[in-house]
């Protein structure tokens, strides 16, 4: 069983999908539950998986490694290590809560869930594959049923927005396949096996290529190069970073609300997630080159732009969105530092995010199923209507925007410690954006919750148990992750340690 | 081994068996009431001639009739992938309405001839034997176009294609006499030691190259031989067309590959093929792909009539099996006889849907698609988007893998000008295939739109056709090693 544990916390949700397949769609309450039944094995596997974790090996653990078509050497070839395992653990316990968000849905349930279990084993399997063409297989397994459950269940543009968000992942990735082709056929004997490329990650051709007339850089754009930006390419619009960003505000406000959970949650932190587990250990040059330019100064941009743009809304989630944008600027800085502060903070915001985030859209949906509109200006004074809501909800937005002893805030501040002592400049700029921040998460607040109560809501049901039970798992994680970070860092320490040791000596 | 006439016969049975169906069938058309039985027995004659195949697969690789013909691995793939397609197409055709009002037995007999005409496509080794399968496969095409009786389009398309296809056919025999004019022979090994021996003049070789390009040009449907495509595939039968885009494509590319693989170039210890220095048909070539897949996609992009669609993208589809051609290498060919494989099941796949919808509402425009989801069955719908998501080329579905292959063959060549623009192209082909997809799925039927009935023989094709779209895209270890073994050409 524990050698295999990866493999059942990826396949469980297929499975389910296969059952939900096989029920009546006359049931939709059986379809609901069996969805539930197929999602708590991989979250119990998860926590046993969390114990079982040995957080001072940086190496990859719990691997498992099978030839799938040897002629190419490909293999199914998966593990975790500290890179990798605060995302699965979110993944499956995201997966779960979701399944209750959704339990709203009332047309075409069945394929509704079959749709998300098969999202869900996607998601888990790109952050286990350890070959790239698993990984690959992987990052485009969740495009087709995201598509779907965007298109079928979204909102009024829902079609406009699924064909987008289909159309720009698809054109990363298929520069992210142009660019695993380009490695696999430098490395000898042909490999997709990332641990075999990773070692071979040095030699890279650093040689400039007669292609880049106008290097005003100062960049040494040779093979290596190019293929660290074909792959920052494909990344980046998942993560996404300016100017790739603008499938994500109309995908997460016409998808419904579990699924902008699951799209805020895990699907920006594969971007980030995948920059760390390929770019930064396969092509260590270049990461050293380039990092500035497209992780520190783009993440810094992403955050104030990003946070200039929430302010702008007058659609909650719209806001809710560009704050993502804004928050995943602080991973891309924080990586981009290559100090312990750094790039542990990165990894810890991408944890935090998907959780506080999480929650946001959460309370967003709340409100949404009650008002059926998401106007900021249109509601006010729910805290006299809805105490329950609005206190929880301050404790999401209270977290987003960096409140001491809520997680936000250490992730915030570790990433602002670590580039202050690389890039103070960028470091300015980039606090300036938690002054942002502050500024439109509070003026929401007063908008929605404080002020004269909107007549219209004065009978508004106060938030019900199926609700609640979505967003206290998610509060008192970041509760706990605000004042006991480490239950998260020593996961990461290691690994994260050993990566920054292969670019530092890269480092100009 | 070099044989007679007679001594040729004994490795000749796929050949006489099919040739005995179609004889059988024509003279059972007359006696046979039920037309159901017409299409069995054509089925059961493909099969027989498919055991034929597979049995000589294993056997000696030679020269037939007086090097007229070769018998090795890549003939015997490419008459397999023409057996599976016309057994696919008989079975489809038994579900649509549309063939049931023709005449079955003139039906039946015209695709086996035409099933027979690719076989000696992909066995000719002489520029004469080149030429008359070429034609013959035209001609029996011709007929099938124009078969539907009583309908303007469709004889619109076959005059069409006949003009196009004459004109094509001249270009190439034009181009045929200046290289007998300059070798002084009409079988590719003499060609062969003649240019490689010899001091050809490059110009005037390059221009007959070009003009033979002409002629198989047309048959796999590349830029600027491809404009006949779109009014043919729109105005044929549905079920012929299916055959038209997978087999008619296949066997040009059988010819293509024989004449300038083997034929005019030569292979070198490591995999790569040499071709006749100051000759650049491989570059003429690499334009040709890459214009052909951009205008393939771009028009398809606007594209209301499905059939009309899917002829746009097999143009890009064929730019795509170009691709294969030009790295000039192994690989690359052997990634062009996979992606026919997987192109043909998931092809098949989407015109036999097709077929089924206009069954239920006479329809073939995109808005007769609508909801198809949400009326009746949603098993064809689900197919369909399997299929379009394949011809995509995203995974885990066949035609991904398909594409890997082609891409992993340019890439290896360090061609990445082709390789960003068939990515690029990709990109493009998505959003009208998804367009389908979300007429499917993300729309909902109106109540004037039909129902889609599926019966069982329809069912289980589709069934097996999307089953293996997804086995091939998840598990293709057998199948590149039947490609790779097929990448056998006998030459001496």
């Amino acid at each position: 069983m524990t050698e295999h544990v990866l493999t059942y916390m990826t396949f469980f949700p297929l499975a389910g999908m296969i059952a939900v397949l096989l029920l009546p769609s006359s049931k939709p309450n059986l379809i609901r539950w069996t969805s539930v039944v197929f999602t708590i094995p991989p979250l119990l596997l998860g926590i046993w998986l969390y114990r079982a974790f040995d957080p001072n090996n940086p190496g990859l653990q719990f691997t498992e490694q099978v030839p799938w078509i040897p002629t190419y050497n490909i293999q199914y070839f998966i593990g975790v290590d500290g890179i990798s395992i605060s995302m699965v653990l979110l993944t499956a316990l995201l997966s779960f809560i979701c399944i209750f968000a959704s339990w709203g849905i009332e047309k075409g349930v069945k394929g509704y869930f079959a749709l998300f279990l098969l999202l869900d084993t996607g998601m888990m399997g790109v952050f286990v594959a350890l070959d790239f063409f698993l990984f690959y297989i992987f990052w485009e397994l969740m495009l087709l049923p995201m598509y779907f459950l965007i298109g079928i269940w979204g909102g009024p543009r829902r079609e406009y927005a699924a064909i987008k968000f289909f159309l720009y992942t698809l054109f990363g990735s298929v520069l992210m396949l142009l660019a695993i082709l380009a490695l696999y056929f430098t490395s000898d004997p042909h490999t997709f096996d990332m641990t075999v490329l990773i070692k071979q990650g040095a030699s890279y051709s650093t040689t400039p290529l007669g292609i880049w007339p106008f290097d005003s850089l100062h960049l040494r754009w040779g093979f290596q190069h190019i293929v660290w930006l074909a792959l920052f390419v494909g990344f980046a619009i998942k993560i996404p970073a300016f100017p790739f960003h603008t499938w994500l505000p109309d995908a997460h406000v016409e998808a419904p609300t579990a699924i902008s959970v699951i799209l805020a949650g895990i699907l920006l932190k594969m971007g980030t997630y995948g920059i760390l587990r390929i770019n930064y250990p396969m092509l260590p040059q270049a990461t050293a080159d380039l990092a500035y330019v497209f992780l520190g100064a783009l993440g810094t941009w992403n955050i104030i732009y990003g946070a200039l743009c929430a302010m702008a809304q007058k659609d909650f989630k719209k806001l809710v969105a560009y704050s993502s944008v804004s928050h995943m600027g602080y991973v891309m800085l924080g990586m981009a530092s290559f100090t312990p502060q750094g790039i542990n903070g990165a990894l810890l915001q991408m944890f935090n995010h998907g959780t506080i985030t999480g929650m946001l859209f959460l309370m967003v949906g709340v409100i949404y199923d009650r008002a059926h509109h998401r106007d900021i200006e249109g509601f006010g004074g729910l805290a006299a209507v809805m105490p329950v809501y609005t206190g929880i909800s301050a404790l999401a937005i209270f977290a987003s925007m960096g409140l001491p002893g809520l997680s936000g805030f250490i992730s915030e501040v570790l990433v602002l410690l670590g580039t202050w002592q690389k890039y103070p400049v960028l470091t300015v700029f980039a606090a300036t954006g938690v002054i942002l921040t502050a500024g439109y998460l509070l003026w929401t607040v007063q908008r929605v919750y404080l002020g004269m109560t909107n007549e219209k809501y004065k009978l508004m049901p106060e938030i019900n148990t199926r609700e609640l039970f979505t967003m206290i798992p998610l509060g008192i994680i970041v509760i706990i992750v605000g004042v006991y970070p480490t239950v998260v860092l020593d996961l990461l320490r290691a690994s994260l340690t050993q990566l920054n040791q292969v670019i530092i000596p890269h480092l100009g | 081994m070099d044989l007679d006439n007679l001594a040729s016969l004994e490795y000749f049975y796929p050949e006489i068996i099919l040739a005995g169906a179609i004889l059988l069938v024509i003279v059972l058309d007359l006696v046979i009431k039920n037309k159901r039985v017409i299409g069995a027995l054509s089925i059961l004659g493909c099969l027989a001639s498919l055991g034929a195949t597979l049995q000589l697969y294993s056997g000696p690789s030679g020269f037939l009739f007086h090097r007229m013909m070769v018998l090795d691995h890549f003939s015997l793939f490419f008459k397999i992938v023409a057996l599976a397609a016309t057994i696919l197409v008989l079975w489809m055709s038994f579900s649509s309405r549309e063939v049931a009002s023709l005449h079955q037995g003139e039906y039946a007999t015209i695709l086996l001839s035409s099933a027979l005409g690719m076989f000696f496509m992909a066995s000719a080794t002489n520029l004469l034997m080149a030429y008359l399968s070429l034609e013959m496969v035209s001609i029996t095409s011709y007929i099938l176009t124009g078969f539907l009786p009583r309908n303007r389009r469709s004889s619109e398309a076959a005059l069409k294609y006949l003009i196009y296809g004459g004109v094509a056919s001249g270009a190439m025999i034009y181009g045929m006499s200046w290289i007998f004019g300059m070798t002084g022979s009409l079988d590719y090994s003499q060609i062969h030691a003649a240019l490689f021996q010899g001091q050809p003049n490059q110009l005037a070789l390059f221009i007959a190259f070009v003009l033979i390009l002409a002629g198989f040009g047309y048959k796999i449907v590349f830029v600027p031989f491809h404009m006949w495509s779109p009014d043919v595939y729109q105005g044929a039968p549905t079920p012929f067309t299916a055959f038209l885009s997978v087999a008619s494509n296949a066997a040009g590319v059988a010819i293509l590959l024989r004449f300038f693989f083997p034929g005019v170039s030569q292979l070198g210890p490591d995999g790569s093929w040499r071709f006749l220095s100051g000759v650049e048909w491989p570059q003429f070539l690499l334009i040709v792909s890459m214009v052909t897949m951009t205008l393939g996609n771009l028009s398809a992009l606007g594209q209301q009539n499905l059939k009309r669609m899917l002829a746009y993208s097999g143009i890009a589809h064929a730019g795509y099996i170009l691709m294969g051609l030009v790295v000039l290498n192994t690989e690359g060919l052997q990634a062009m006889l996979f992606y026919i494989v997987v192109y043909l099941i998931m092809n098949l796949g989407a015109f036999l849907v097709v077929v089924l919808v206009a069954n239920a509402t006479g329809k073939e425009e995109i808005d007769g698609y609508r909801g198809l989801a949400w009326r009746g069955s949603a098993v064809p719908a689900i197919a369909m988007a399997i299929f379009l998501f394949s011809l995509t080329g995203l995974p885990p579905l066949a035609g991904f893998v398909g594409k890997f292959f082609l891409f992993a063959a340019v890439i290896k060549q360090q061609f990445y000008l082709l390789a960003l623009v068939a990515v690029a192209n990709s990109v493009i082909s998505l959003y009208y295939y998804a367009r389908v997809v979300k007429v499917m799925f993300l729309d909902f039927p109106e109540a004037s739109d039909g129902r889609v009935e599926l019966n069982p023989g329809a069912a289980t094709l589709l069934g097996l056709l999307s089953v293996m779209t997804l086995v091939f895209g998840i598990y293709w270890g057998p199948l590149v090693a039947f490609t790779s073994q097929s990448l056998q050409f006998f030459t001496k």
